[in-house]
């Protein structure tokens, strides 16, 4: 559990409150964190992009001992995702039937609270996954 | 560069050590290696400590310095090394180049993990600030959740059923009945693991390393020094090598090929000028049944996709092609996470000297003991043999 940081969520909001990632202008890859140096041609020449917000499932897992600070929300699904543009994150899905977990799925990102910082009570907000409405 | 040996190992049997403080169990530990090495502790120039999260379970950091004062060498060359579970195999290797390099002769690699002092959930937090914080810690996931996503890629990947992949802890607990040092000396069935509770879906509990305490050293020296100093019994490091993956899943062409291992165990064949197929015994960092699998194979000891006939042909049996984990591994020896690479590289060592008990390997020449930190963000593969 990290130590409550206001600073800390604020500076985050960034990543968080959007699905942002990198694109090198040199070889096109994209990176989900960012980076600052593109691994496959070495150019510094990145730019934040905003990530596809739907994607395919492509493995799971459902949490039954969390960390001390998600606690309160077990048992809950984390999924691998690869987005529409090739990006992979790793994320919370939300609003789903464990029964329906499977890869291949469609997903697609919504915003929604991640945790509770500490005893001073910081809410952090973000992006999870669910089921895409539409088929 | 010096030819670099291990000339003493000691450590603590592997539980809970409820009546000791992680600077007890770590001096335990030091204090039978330096014996063992037929040394004084004023002989020591130089200790690298590997431990993960002493900061966050003890709030205590600054291990070089507070341990090198509980042993009365303070004045040594002491740090902690950090490398997530990989810290021990991390700290060995830093050893190694000490030696080697000439700048030391008598280094201790040393590792302490002090895990039952805290709550399951808190040490759940500790684990997985092995891996990125902002951007997949905050998920909520666990570091045996992430196992867990390799683990159903690899059955998709290469069509492999559950109940082969779980054949390798009833492996593990088979062989540690025997060792003294572990901490689950008891057999288990592969129903009882197919059964057990479920952690991370599909991990179950009996596939899952344990919560350990425990600390474990060896101490290192030129090898020159090591034949006037010794007569039998001497075994040499013939390779070591550390290498780092993108620290995350996400990031990766393949998870379920663990890179770092290819890379490191690459690099120490290469430097021991040997094949995978001269290994006579290996240790393997098994935290979950589906790493036992991918590493023999990143290791080179079995195609992609293949590691589980290892198990069931009995391979990695004490006779077999390649022993493996004949400790008892992560699963039954226990898994003090930075301790754990010290006691991989000192059962390597003792198989070497014919001194592992029941479990010893016939005619044991070349050990290999491979460390992992995070999810495969840091390898570490390490190469003894046996010099005569
Ligand atoms: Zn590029």
């Amino acid at each position: 559990m990290s130590i409550p940081s206001p600073p800390r969520a604020w500076r985050e909001q960034k990543y968080r409150y959007r699905l942002v990632g990198v694109k090198c202008t040199r070889c096109g890859l994209t990176y989900y964190p960012p980076v600052v140096v593109c691994t496959k041609c070495k150019s510094t020449e990145l730019t934040t992009i905003e990530l596809p917000r739907k994607g395919v499932l492509l493995s799971y897992t459902i949490i039954h001992y969390p960390p001390v600070e998600f606690k309160e929300y077990a048992p809950y699904a984390v999924g691998l995702i690869k987005l529409e543009d090739g990006t992979e994150v790793i994320a919370q899905l939300t609003d789903i039937d464990f029964n329906e977990l499977r890869p291949g799925i469609k997903v697609e990102a919504v915003f929604r609270c991640l945790k509770t910082q500490g005893e001073e009570g910081i809410i952090e907000y973000g992006m999870k996954f669910r089921r895409a409405l539409e088929e | 560069m010096r030819r670099v040996a291990v000339i003493g190992v000691g450590f603590t049997k592997v539980g809970e050590h409820w009546n000791s403080s992680l600077r007890d169990l770590y001096a335990q530990a030091v204090l039978r290696a330096v014996s063992d090495a037929d040394l004084e502790l004023r002989d020591i120039q130089a200790m690298f400590i590997g431990n993960m999260s002493s900061g966050y379970l003890q709030a205590q950091e600054h291990l070089g310095s507070l341990l090198a004062t509980h042993l009365g060498i303070q004045g040594i060359a002491a740090v902690k090394i950090e490398a997530a579970c990989g810290s021990g195999g991390a700290a060995f290797h830093q050893a190694v180049l000490a030696v080697a390099s000439g700048y030391y002769d008598f280094v201790i690699a040393g590792g302490i993990e002090k895990m039952t002092d805290v709550r399951t959930e808190y040490l759940t937090s500790a684990l997985i600030m092995a891996d990125d914080q902002e951007f997949v810690a905050s998920t909520g996931v666990t570091f045996p959740g992430l196992n867990a996503l390799i683990y159903r890629l690899y059955m998709e990947k290469y069509n492999v059923r559950q109940e082969d992949i779980a054949q390798f802890p009833v492996h593990e607990h088979f062989y540690a009945q025997f060792v003294e040092h572990a901490q689950y000396r008891y057999p288990i069935t592969l129903e009882q693991v197919l059964e057990s509770t479920i952690v991370a879906d599909p991990i179950r509990l009996l596939e899952c390393s344990p919560i350990s305490d425990g600390a474990a050293a060896v101490v290192l020296c030129p090898l020159d020094i090591a034949m006037k100093r010794r007569k039998e019994g001497i075994v040499e490091v013939i390779g070591s090598a550390l290498s780092t993956d993108a620290i995350s899943l996400n990031e990766r062409e393949d998870p379920t090929t663990f890179i770092a291992t290819v890379k490191a165990a690459k690099r120490a064949y290469r430097m021991a000028k040997i094949e995978p197929r001269d290994v006579d015994v290996v240790e393997v960092h098994d935290a979950y049944s589906i790493l036992g699998i991918i590493n023999l194979e990143d290791l080179g000891f079995a195609e992609k996709g293949k590691g589980v006939r290892l198990v069931k042909e009995g391979e990695i049996a004490r006779d077999g092609r390649i022993p493996t984990n004949l400790s008892g591994g992560l699963k039954a020896r226990g898994h003090p996470v930075g301790a754990t690479g010290i006691y991989q590289v000192a059962e390597i060592v003792k198989q070497l000297r014919g001194d592992f008990g029941k479990n010893q390997v016939d005619d044991a020449e070349i050990g290999l003991a491979q460390s992992i930190g995070g999810v495969g963000g840091t390898v570490i593969v390490n190469i003894l043999k046996r010099i005569r």
